[in-house]
């Protein structure tokens, strides 16, 4: 038995192994098939202040080897969860990890204050959500808006922040490295591509928004190689996630760059997925007579 | 909710207009309600199959599904054979709410929206009347097992190849004119769905109403398969198929979405 701790911006992890924010809800779904305290950690369905309706249906469509989605952060907002959610999750022995949007910098300060003196172990800073028309992405594609922003909530942010970056960017390192210069304490990657299917016989978008996010194994090639590039240009932590569905891709993103992996769409067809993984990997450190997972991250060793 | 995933085996492929499955799965069965539905995964396709449980037999352990073939992932999944393992999860979802077996039923449906009535319509027996409707005779299923349950059958095509030429709600005034109806089921287009609610609250009968939605855990975490819904209080917002329904009263559904 290998150490599968990992440490996060301060914040320890008993296994590498996050379900991403969005395919997890607040962490109830899945929980009569396994118990939330074999994960890493839950991050938690991107909230925020007042309650979100999301976009009209369809919000999903499948892709060749992947999925968009166009959810549009339907939530309840915080106050319901901090009254819901948040007194059960604190007692299911994980990590914690508070996904927060707006759309306006004052929205995301406000929700950063309310949690801060919660239960939650650490903020995740979504400026990179695909599906709303105000804020989010908005924020996360230039090194103004993403510095700015991160420099704002940083002053309400009394937790570990972690700034989920978008992958529909010119250069993210040049936004990972303007994230970290404000304050950021890690970096999670990569939100979903922007993409489009379109039903050929009514000439319709398949989904309502017309575009939404890809996710799945079509963008873990993306996700490895943005994870190195950022890995390689920043001191802080990085967090990988992108198509990851079994083991040997969390060995992967961890060998590219990454301290802890997230995963998500992998729920959807395989729901112990983040279990299976989370045992291959510790059988693959065995064997490999590797003492602590931490030891491979960033190991790759490039041509 | 217990929702349990596994690999089981088919153990008959049914014939007829749709693909129909028996899968053996003691353990899903053992918690499965009418109107619930089991999510089916296809090897090589990212999500899974949302699929209604058409019969339940607790006995046997066995649980029938029909399905249409709709697009490349339904026909894959059209390929197995008898004793061919399928990865199930499920019961998932709330199921209809079954009265009294002594009440009077009336179970409406159309085209896909026929398998789930099955097993409500058994609960009932001959207490309950079948209203289905097919495009024509070609793609009728599931008439005789509505019979063999004695459950009365009013058929309905599109294009009058076989039974009444016309819609399913021409059959529900018909069947209402009959005499008294505690409880409306309906499953099958949202525009049919609109007007047999219409016509159950026109007469002050209670109807209950199974959505279908793009989809995709299956389990409510993922908020994608949303459908418009009213509160309490008469204001809108978005509920989501597999946790909330997919069974709905039909009063609480905004159908103009």
């Amino acid at each position: 038995m290998s150490n599968l701790k990992v440490n996060v911006a301060g914040v320890e992890f008993k296994n590498p192994v996050i379900t991403a924010s969005g395919c997890y809800g607040f962490g109830r779904d899945y929980e009569d098939m396994y118990p939330l305290s074999a994960l890493g950690g839950v991050a938690l369905k991107g909230m925020t202040f007042k309650e979100r309706l999301g976009n009209p249906p369809p919000r999903i469509a499948e892709t060749p080897s992947g999925m968009l989605n166009s959810v549009g952060l339907q939530n309840p907002g915080v106050e319901h969860f901090l009254a819901n959610d948040l007194p059960y999750l604190e007692k299911q022995d994980t990590v914690l990890i508070a996904n927060i949007a707006g759309s306006t910098i004052e929205d995301y300060c406000k929700i950063a204050e309310r949690l801060s003196d919660s239960s939650v172990h650490m903020m995740e800073l979504n400026i990179s959500c695909p599906n709303v028309k105000e804020g989010g992405v908005a924020f996360g594609t230039s090194c103004e808006g993403a510095a700015g922003i991160v420099r704002e909530v940083r002053k309400f942010c009394k937790k570990p922040l972690m700034v989920k970056l978008s992958p529909n960017v010119t250069d993210i390192v040049s936004i990972a490295k303007a994230v970290e210069a404000e304050g950021a304490d890690a970096v999670s990657l990569i939100n979903t591509l922007l993409g489009m299917r379109i039903d050929i016989n009514s000439r319709r978008p398949i989904l309502r928004n017309n575009v939404g996010g890809l996710s799945g194994p079509a963008v873990f090639p993306v996700a490895v190689r943005m994870v190195w590039q950022v890995a390689n240009a920043v001191k802080i932590p990085v967090v990988g996630m992108g198509g990851i569905e079994k083991w040997q891709d969390g060995i992967e993103m961890m060998m590219a760059g990454a301290s802890a992996i997230q995963m998500g769409a992998s729920l959807f067809y395989d729901p112990m997925a983040p279990v299976k993984v989370v045992e291959g990997m510790n059988k693959w450190l065995d064997e490999n007579h590797i003492e602590n997972i931490s030891d491979i991250v960033g190991t790759v060793k490039p041509w | 909710m217990a929702h349990i995933q596994g690999e089981y085996p088919i153990i008959k492929v049914g014939s007829g207009a749709m693909v129909d499955y028996t899968i053996h799965c003691p353990d899903i069965v053992n918690e499965a309600k009418a109107g619930q539905f089991v999510h089916i995964r296809v090897p090589g396709f990212t999500l899974r199959r949302p699929i209604s449980i058409c019969e339940i037999d607790k006995e046997a352990g066995t649980l029938r599904i029909l399905f249409d073939i709709r697009g490349e992932g339904t026909k894959e999944l059209a390929k197995r054979k008898e004793g061919d393992l399928i990865d199930v999860m499920g019961p998932l979802g709330n199921g209809f709410d079954l009265l009294d077996k002594e009440k009077k039923a009336v179970v409406v449906g159309g085209g896909i929206g026929v398998p789930p009535m099955l097993q409500t319509a058994k609960h009932y027996g001959a207490n309950a009347t079948a209203i289905i409707g097919f495009r024509n005779q070609d793609l009728i299923v599931l008439e005789e097992d509505f019979k063999n349950n004695d459950v009365p059958v009013m058929l309905c095509t599109d294009d009058g190849s076989a039974g009444h030429h016309g819609l399913v709600t021409d059959m529900l005034k018909e069947r209402i004119a009959q005499g008294p109806v505690d409880i409306v089921y309906a499953c099958g287009p949202k525009i049919m769905l609109k007007f047999v609610a219409k016509m159950c609250q026109e007469n002050g009968i209670r109807c209950q109403v199974s959505l279908e939605e793009r989809m995709g855990c299956g389990v409510g975490a993922c908020l994608v398969c949303a459908c418009k819904t009213k509160k309490e209080n008469g204001e809108e917002t978005y509920s989501h198929v597999c946790k909330n329904g997919p069974v709905f009263e039909a009063e609480k559904v905004v159908f103009d979405e």
